[in-house]
């Protein structure tokens, strides 16, 4: 396996979908290659730094309107 | 018992408890538990079609009709799948077809022309530990809002349905109506593009 072979199976590498073979060769690379230790680190951080951010609140006016419509459309104010 | 620690949002994957009783309710009519399904996932729903259109009003708008026909459809929604995927699938659909609508010459979710060679890395260099918590969390949503919207939007969706939303592959695939093996191409090209985007932030932060 070399630092392609690493690349072409990054997400499955990470998404732990890979037969042992594949993530033995993987490994075996890790951890004699640096550059490849710090694409998979910082890959794996980018997903996990997406995945946690929590969504902002609703702007109210969006909000507002969001629900008016809505409950408009369906016939009932909202209570909310 | 209740706690008075404020809930995490949780991730599409889990489902509460009362989501099922809360779907069974709406679909009998019931506006009060639809409106607590609506409380309780529009900002997710909104984050998701404001990063698909990029564009607030599409957004909105969107996000509305999702709400609004996930109502007027609950019958047809006969609970094998997630409340909340089923809710995605309807409001992606919203949101490309404003996309669409918007940028008709510009927006394509073939797939982008690209060579084996743009998958490799540049700028390889550490980030350091929870590099996110050296920023505040309204700063690093601008910075992730702007890699994102630099994404083409083949890409962007792919991403935002696999890894944001949680949806499988399979899942993925049919809702975009592309092959599992295109949906797998687009993350990785997807999540290497959006790491060295927010490589020049984390970086600079890293040894500042």
């Amino acid at each position: 396996m070399n630092c392609r072979g690493v690349i072409r199976e990054l997400c499955e590498y990470l998404d732990g979908d890979l037969d042992r073979a594949t993530l033995t060769d993987i490994e075996v690379h890790l951890a004699r290659c640096e550059d490849c230790r710090l694409v998979v680190d910082t890959t794996r951080k980018t997903i996990d730094i997406f995945c946690k951010a929590e969504p902002i609140a609703l702007p109210e006016d969006v909000r507002h309107r969001l629900h008016d419509a809505l409950f408009h459309r369906l016939g009932r104010r909202p209570t909310a | 018992m209740a706690s008075s620690n404020p809930k995490p949002l949780l991730p599409s994957t889990i489902v509460r408890d009362d989501e099922g009783a809360l779907v069974q309710a709406a679909k009998s009519g019931d506006l009060a538990a639809f409106e607590e399904l609506v409380n309780r996932y529009e900002r997710r729903i909104f984050r998701l079609t404001m990063h698909i259109t990029q564009n607030r009003e599409d957004a909105e708008d969107a996000t509305q009709d999702a709400f609004l026909k996930s109502f007027k459809n609950l019958d047809n929604f006969e609970g094998s799948s997630r409340f909340y995927t089923w809710l995605v699938r309807i409001a992606v659909n919203e949101a490309l077809m404003r996309l669409r609508r918007r940028r008709p010459n510009v927006v394509s979710l073939d797939e982008p022309v690209e060579t084996e060679e743009d998958l490799i890395p540049h700028q390889i260099r550490d980030w350091g530990p929870n590099p996110e918590q050296r920023f505040a969390s309204t700063e690093m949503n601008s910075i992730l809002s702007s890699a994102i919207s630099e994404l083409e939007p083949a890409y962007r969706t792919v991403f935002l349905l696999r890894d944001t939303e949680q949806l499988s592959t399979e899942e993925t695939a049919k809702m975009l109506g592309i092959s599992e093996a295109a949906v797998k191409s687009r993350l990785l090209r997807a999540r290497l593009k959006l790491r060295q985007k927010l490589g020049r932030v984390l970086e600079r932060s890293a040894t500042a």
